[in-house]
């Protein structure tokens, strides 16, 4: 959505001495928080309570296979872009029993499983990651198998989103459509500004459940003036986009590229490691494993994320399919640029940059869809000489 | 009923690690004891029974002779037979002396040389035997021991993913030490199982488990030199339990002095 017609009508402020009010409120609605804190060295998402869990005055610097968090000048409550994790391990478990059955006289019996769902408030949700989590609906809900764990967790959320300020060395979510600004798949969507003598947010109610929130706590109605730097912000973070794709076309480039040299060369690099797609937002493949007890009475269905990168995963009657590194890397990217939109409609990149910073060896997705496209420049340079 | 299935650990070089792997299975011992008999484990009990054995665990490299005579023996008295440890599936740390002149140590480390029967390498038991399953690990992961000996028990495929330690890290959440710490790592080419312990400490993944399925050693290692690490600690990191595992030994042997 062009921020020019957002209705400025809806927005609000909450300065930042009541932001805990924000997450106190939530807390007493029976949410679980969910939100930025730093740990081992970086800003990861995982259970917070209080606003010093988050990470205040930190800020990320990232590269091709590099993340630094480094200290900023401010007090920036979100100052930072998008780290190792993703919501996507909230919505839909690293590891998750699906059943357990024991063995009985005439057979097995299944036990009944017992669903929890919890019940979160994701704090700082980036439109990037709005984009991935819209993504994964079409995967898990939209589709003619419902995953109901995803499901039942997913209809729970409550969505604190944050518009990026700025964006990172490895962000291109301008080139995929996907932000910086929030559009849609909010409660609330915040805009953080800090001037030398305040510190709030501008805040876009976008949802009923929003608003039974925000009337708990102190605010004031936006000025057109507070609106117009709070677009501001996000228009800078445009303006700083670390990296660009040209997705014109990408889909038939991509098919039309099966057999591109640059596959055999990014095979020498890639570890096959799984990484990329592990710290992925919309990459959803598991595996399941049946574990048996040694008494071999009771057994156990479990789920695990599972990576296109691995052996097993094409594993059929004899072998995998995809046994060289070249054709792994070449079926992870066509699928997550273009096959992908032949079967869900939509791109499976957001433009989020973790693949990028995440690779150990600083494989870069951009780079490859360019390198690619060049040579897709030169074909058509030689059809015209 | 049936009698339970047989159940032997045979030790060849080795430390004894992986075989107390077994009587570390505290919570677990006792059903194991109740589904399998342990009919020859010297390190656990005097009383050895007959073979054959349904179930053989080997640990340990060969470095002797006789011992190259010895797994033949634990060979034809086992119907399955597994492997153990780096020692059993890689030759083990003792291996590093495949990249040197034995007959040197031996004149060295020894008063009477002529009583040293050695061979020139120390070998995994899978160049002098068919092995029927190898567990990765220096040490073996317990709870790996107990999933292979309750796969066997049931007759299915144990749940032992052969892909990169990368995988363990991402699904526990921990944040990778190699691009936010800049720490060297081997966790991207090494074979999955400890559970990321290293790296969840805060540490670079040592290859404890070998070499992971498809490995690429030669763009990690390149990649170590840009973040800086000395071509002799490649070199070092390369060679240590798993030093004689085929791709560990290629990509070291570029880095050889």
């Amino acid at each position: 959505m062009n921020p020019s017609t957002l209705p400025n009508n809806k927005q609000i402020i909450i300065e930042r001495q009541n932001f805990q009010r924000l997450l106190d409120v939530l807390k007493n609605q029976g949410y679980q928080l969910r939100g930025p804190t730093v740990r081992e060295g970086a800003i990861v998402y995982d259970e917070i309570n209080l606003v010093k869990d988050l990470p205040e005055g930190w800020t990320d610097v990232q590269d091709k296979a590099s993340y630094r968090l480094q200290k900023r000048d401010d007090k920036a409550l979100f100052g930072y872009v998008v780290g190792p994790h993703s919501w996507k391990k909230f919505l839909h478990p690293p590891v998750l029993k699906l059943w357990e059955a024991k063995r009985c006289e005439d057979g097995f019996e299944i036990k009944e499983k017992v669903a929890f769902t919890p019940q979160y408030a994701f704090i700082g949700v980036r439109s990037c990651e709005l984009h991935a989590i819209a993504i994964q609906d079409k995967v898990f809900i939209e589709g003619p198998y419902v995953d109901t764990t995803y499901k039942n967790r997913r209809e729970k959320i409550f969505v604190v989103a944050i518009n990026c300020g700025e964006a990172g060395e490895t962000c291109f979510c301008t080139s995929m459509n996907t932000g910086p600004q929030v559009s849609f798949g909010f409660d609330l969507a915040l805009t953080e500004v800090i001037q030398p003598d305040r510190h709030y947010f501008v805040v876009m109610i976008g949802s009923a459940k929003g608003h039974d929130v925000i009337k708990e706590i102190p605010h004031t109605k936006a000025s057109n003036q507070e609106i117009s730097i709070a677009q501001s912000k996000v228009e800078q973070a445009r303006e700083e986009m670390g990296r660009t794709m040209d997705t014109s076309d990408i889909k038939n480039l991509l098919y039309r590229n099966h057999d591109h040299t640059q596959w055999d060369k990014v095979a020498e690099r890639c570890l096959s490691c799984g990484n990329c797609t592990m710290v992925c937002p919309t990459c959803f493949c598991t595996t399941v494993e049946d574990v048996t007890d040694l008494t071999g009475e009771e057994t156990t269905r479990v789920r695990k994320w599972d990576s296109c990168f691995t052996m097993d995963f094409s594993y059929l009657h004899g072998g995998s399919v995809r046994t060289s590194v070249k054709s792994r890397y070449r079926q992870w990217m066509t699928h997550k640029l273009a096959t992908w939109i032949d079967q869900f409609d939509t791109s499976g990149c957001v433009g989020c940059g973790r693949c990028i910073s995440w690779c150990p060896v600083g494989i870069d997705i951009t780079e490859e869809v360019a390198i690619i496209q060049e040579d897709k420049a030169k074909e058509k340079n030689d059809e015209n000489a | 009923m049936n009698p339970k299935p047989k159940l032997a650990v045979w030790k060849f070089a080795s430390c004894d690690g992986c075989q107390l792997t077994l009587l570390d299975c505290e919570d677990e011992l006792l059903a194991i004891a109740e589904e399998i008999e342990i009919a020859h484990f010297p390190e656990a009990s005097r009383a050895v029974m007959e073979g054959p054995y349904d179930l053989s665990l080997v640990e340990g490299s060969i470095t002797t002779p006789h011992d190259a005579e010895r797994i033949q023996e634990v060979r034809r008295c086992s119907k399955f037979l597994v492997t153990i440890g780096a020692c059993a599936t890689a030759g083990g740390i003792q291996a590093l002396r495949n990249f040197q002149d034995v007959e040197e140590f031996i004149r060295i480390v020894y008063a009477h040389p002529k009583y040293i029967s050695t061979l020139e390498k120390s070998t995994a038991i899978s160049e002098h035997i068919k092995v029927d399953f190898e567990l990765r690990g220096c040490p073996i992961s317990k709870e790996q021991l107990v999933e292979v000996i309750s796969a066997f028990l049931n007759g299915r495929k144990p749940n032992t993913p052969t892909h990169s330690v990368c995988m363990e890290c991402k699904l526990q959440g921990t944040v990778c030490v190699m691009v936010a710490h800049g720490t060297p790592c081997l966790g991207p080419i090494t074979h999955a199982g400890c559970g990321a312990i290293c790296p969840a400490y805060n540490r670079g993944c040592y290859g404890c488990f070998g070499p992971k399925e498809t490995p690429n050693v030669a763009s990690l290692s390149h990649w170590w030199n840009q973040l800086g690490v000395e071509r002799e600690d490649i070199l070092r990191a390369l060679r240590t339990f798993n030093a004689e595992a085929e791709p560990f030994r290629k990509e070291s042997d570029n880095y050889e002095a």
